[in-house]
């Protein structure tokens, strides 16, 4: 009887693999900076884990993908208040990778204390990378008008400009940002072994868990982490000032690259300290660093007037909204990675086609995988797959083929990577490059000009290569 | 989400066509209000428990960037006052009815997720006489369709709100408090530290209690001045009621599930089935934006209805039923079959054309068309007889003649 374990990437790698190391189960190659996926067990042959990025494991773990997993019992939490009859036990508490969500709001923004908050008529707007439970928060508190931005990162950058709270993650010991206070508390956190309902009452996983419960070492000395500064708040942005979104993670070099050959100084951009908002040479521009994933729908509800993002996330927000304001303004020709339909070697499959028939043939339906849940989506449509559903992830797609999903929708820039983990490309979607995007009607606002401008410097800077 | 079989779209239709006669008469308004609206609609208002809204079915639209919800309608009454506000506001009085589908999950999957309700809603009038029409337009429905056994049960959430004012406790946690009593959860009491002059003891009491008359209500009284106009008021309804010859039950602890009624509270039910409610929710209209307009409504809940009526039993053989039969597949043949259904249908017969091989079998005549002479040829069933013609004037006239 196999037993299988998701394992997590990211915050809680270091001490997690340091209590699987005690607990003996002989998973080696889960250590920090591990290029592999998929590990075995020399001591229990029944045993195989899998790395995932830590959203996902709850949802692997409630579908039955797999029988245990390991995570931040937050991430348990954004999926239980969407979907509290998950398939999920929670057996016991690590404690350890502790921390806390807080709701917070702006010390700048003048943003509404919790007990005004719900007789205000405007639209509150929450920043989270845990949508979920920011809604069940803005219900439970009877916010009377509100909206979820729902994020892959940097929430804490958006008040007081672009959202009056957000529902933000702190590691214990790590101080809050100075420029943000808590409204509230919601929840504190730490790793928790979650287990699979059906699993938990039909297999016999004790031995497993005994073995990680047991397995308690002091916990790491941890550096304290530096009080995150997000940047100093700009004054609210009026009249006709531009804001522009520059991406963080690893489009920084190339983006970095373009505003040098256009000329634009940026400050503190990369920024070593985490600030997200640098400042800029350009006159009547403010910029803040967020993450390329969530730029297109803040253009499109008009948070930013210009951000420089990939086609790729573009086309996924237009997907999700037809008729979003937000549109592609100049392609800057950099990152060109092409998006394409990925199945595992082993499948006997080589083109849209046959994974028709794959679809049709089998009884669950395909598995399909992406980051892009709408691009995915609308590639299943379109290619009629029948019975299908679309497993979101939250990065490390590849490594969801074969065992957890049929097809994957991801990006590649050569195909090495695919290759590497056994995986055949079927069919290709289309290509992206980074762009600049605005809203349609950008022109004729009276930042017009404006912004024409910065899309001509950014223009020329991007026809200067040629 | 449910089917609702040919059979039980019998009874649904029976039921519909019965309170839309009924509303009608008393000079109610039918509106139909579209199955997705904002949510803020909803949450605005403050009157659905946050338990409630959790589980409405709410997504982002397609051109929903703004992050803002929309929601599959979970309420039958609150869109029917946007659409009243939006659209009525001037005319003053609107006595509205309405027939809907509602949509709340429910996690167990043993009930159903989608539920329909027919209401009635009176807009711009403040009197207890408006909560009675009501309770006697819902009670007249269910005589008609010949429901036995129902109990009225009789609440005011101002009594309960009165008596919540009285414990000391914060804004906030009397809404929580309040809401957990609309929940079901009148233990939520009990976790309440005592308070002065032994009001939580009171309310307790007055929850538990379920009394036929209204004498008891005039002992509590004494308890607070805040309780005396909702005391009177309810008081009022119920010997109206009793007047006009109808039983009751007064029952505090029964006003449960929406948050927005602010006056008589009533809740309808067969057994321990709940079949139907409603009560005044002066409140609503204004925290929704509108002008300051008292309303009061009820809804029945056609799912629960539906299992204790039967279908009608009809004839085995309806003598209006006729069968057409096309002897063979021809042009001509089939137009003068098509013709002919509709000529019968005219003439004030159920009239179909075969398809398939089976008949069905309540028919009592058939008429089959044959591409030579005599082209028409009528069986009845029931006294196994038949007769010829060579046009369809000729036998629709010996049809008439037959079936007389």
């Amino acid at each position: 009887m196999s037993i299988k374990i998701a394992l997590p990437k990211g915050r809680l790698l270091a001490e997690t693999a340091r209590r699987l190391q005690l607990a003996d189960l002989g998973l080696a190659g889960y250590y920090p900076k591990t290029r592999l996926y998929r590990l075995t067990s020399e001591r229990y042959p029944d045993l195989f884990a899998k790395i995932f990025h830590e959203k996902d494991i709850p949802i692997q773990v409630a579908v039955g993908n797999y029988d245990l997993g390991i995570c931040g019992l937050d991430w348990v939490e954004e999926l239980l208040a969407k979907y509290p009859s998950s398939a999920l036990v929670k057996i016991s508490n690590l404690g350890y990778g502790e921390g806390g969500l807080y709701m917070m709001t702006s010390r700048a923004g003048g943003a509404p204390t919790l007990k005004d908050a719900p007789a205000k008529m405007n639209t509150i707007r929450i920043a989270s990378e845990y949508p979920n439970l920011a809604e069940a928060f803005a219900l439970s508190n009877r916010l009377r008008r509100f909206s979820v931005f729902p994020l892959w990162g940097g929430a804490e950058v958006y008040p007081p400009e672009n959202a009056e709270m957000a529902l933000v993650s702190r590691r214990k010991g790590e101080p809050l940002s100075n420029d943000l206070v808590p409204l509230s508390e919601l929840m504190g956190f730490s790793a928790f072994l979650i287990a699979n309902q059906a699993s938990w009452e039909e297999k016999d996983l004790s031995e497993i868990t005994s073995a990680i419960e047991r397995a308690v070492l002091p916990p790491l000395e941890e550096e304290t982490p530096a009080v995150a500064s997000t940047g100093t708040p700009v004054p609210y942005p009026v009249g006709d000032t531009v804001r522009l979104a520059i991406p963080d993670g690893h489009q920084q070099p190339p983006t970095r690259q373009l505003l040098d050959k256009a000329g634009i100084q940026v400050d503190d951009y990369p920024s070593a300290s985490g600030n997200r908002r640098p400042t800029t040479s350009l006159g009547g521009v403010s910029i803040k660093v967020i993450r390329p994933q969530d730029m297109p729908l803040q253009v499109a509800n008009g948070n930013f007037d210009l951000a420089i993002t990939g086609r790729d996330w573009l086309r996924e927000h237009r997907y999700q909204f037809p008729s979003s304001p937000a549109v592609e303004l100049l392609d800057l020709k950099s990152g060109r990675v092409k998006i394409v339909a990925v199945v595992s070697q082993d499948l006997p499959v080589n083109d849209s086609r046959d994974l028709r028939q794959l679809s049709n043939g089998g009884e669950s339906g395909l598995r399909v995988a992406s980051e892009y849940v709408n691009i995915a989506d609308k590639y299943a449509r379109d290619n009629h797959l029948g019975r299908y559903r679309v497993v979101p992830t939250w990065g490390a797609s590849e490594a969801f083929l074969p065992e957890d999903a049929d097809l994957l929708i991801e990006n590649t820039e050569t195909g090495q990577t695919l290759a590497r983990h056994k995986l055949k490309i079927i069919d290709n979607l289309f290509e992206s490059t980074a762009c600049l995007i605005g809203r349609k009607d950008s022109a004729r606002s009276k930042k017009g000009e404006k912004i024409k401008a910065i899309r001509e410097i950014l223009r020329d800077a991007v026809e200067e290569d040629k | 989400m449910r089917d609702l079989s040919p059979a039980e779209m019998k009874v649904f239709g029976q039921i519909e066509g019965l309170f839309r006669d009924i509303c009608l008469k008393w000079g109610y308004q039918e509106v139909r209000t579209p199955t997705i609206e904002s949510l803020h609609l909803f949450t605005s208002t403050g009157t659905l428990t946050p338990g409630m809204l959790g589980k409405v079915y709410s997504f982002l639209d397609w051109d929903g960037w703004s992050g803002e919800r929309v929601v599959l309608r979970p309420d039958g009454t609150i869109p029917v006052a946007r659409f009243y506000i939006d659209s009525m506001a001037d005319k003053g009085l609107a006595k509205l009815f309405y027939i809907t589908n509602t949509f709340i999950f429910e996690e167990t999957g043993k009930e159903n997720r989608e539920k329909w309700q027919s209401g009635a809603e009176l807009i711009g009038v403040k009197s207890v006489t408006a909560d009675v029409e009501l309770v006697i337009l819902a009670l007249e429905v269910l005589q008609s369709l010949g429901i036995e056994g129902v109990e009225l049960r009789l609440s005011h959430a101002g009594i309960i709100r009165a008596l919540l004012t009285r414990l000391g406790l914060s804004a906030e946690e009397q809404a929580t408090l309040f809401d957990q009593i609309l929940e079901g959860n009148t233990r939520a009491l009990a976790r309440l530290k005592p308070g002065d002059g032994g009001q939580k003891e009171a309310l307790t009491l007055l929850l538990e209690r379920k009394e036929k008359s209204t004498r008891f209500l005039r002992e509590v009284k004494a308890l607070s001045p805040e309780l005396e106009r909702p005391l009177n008021n309810l008081i009022k309804a119920a010997e109206l009621l009793e007047a006009l010859g109808y039983d009751y039950l007064i029952d505090i602890a029964s006003g449960r599930g929406f948050e927005y009624y602010t006056g008589v509270i009533f809740q309808l039910s067969v057994g321990n089935k709940k079949i139907g409610g409603g009560g005044r929710y002066d409140a609503l209209i204004p925290l929704m934006g509108g002008k300051d307009v008292p309303a009061s409504g009820f809804a029945l809940y056609l799912n629960q209805l539906m299992k204790l009526l039967k279908p009608k039993t009809e004839l085995k053989t309806s003598g209006r039923k006729i069968l057409i039969r096309a002897k063979a597949d021809l042009p001509e043949i089939l137009t003068e079959g098509f013709k002919l259904a509709k000529s019968l249908h005219g003439a004030g017969y159920s009239a179909e054309i075969q398809l398939g091989d089976e008949a069905p079998a309540d028919l009592r005549w058939t008429i089959e068309i044959q591409d030579k002479a005599p082209r028409f040829r009528l069986t009845d069933r029931a006294k196994k007889k038949h007769f010829s013609a060579p046009s369809s004037a000729e036998i629709q006239q010996l049809l008439d003649k037959e079936s007389e």
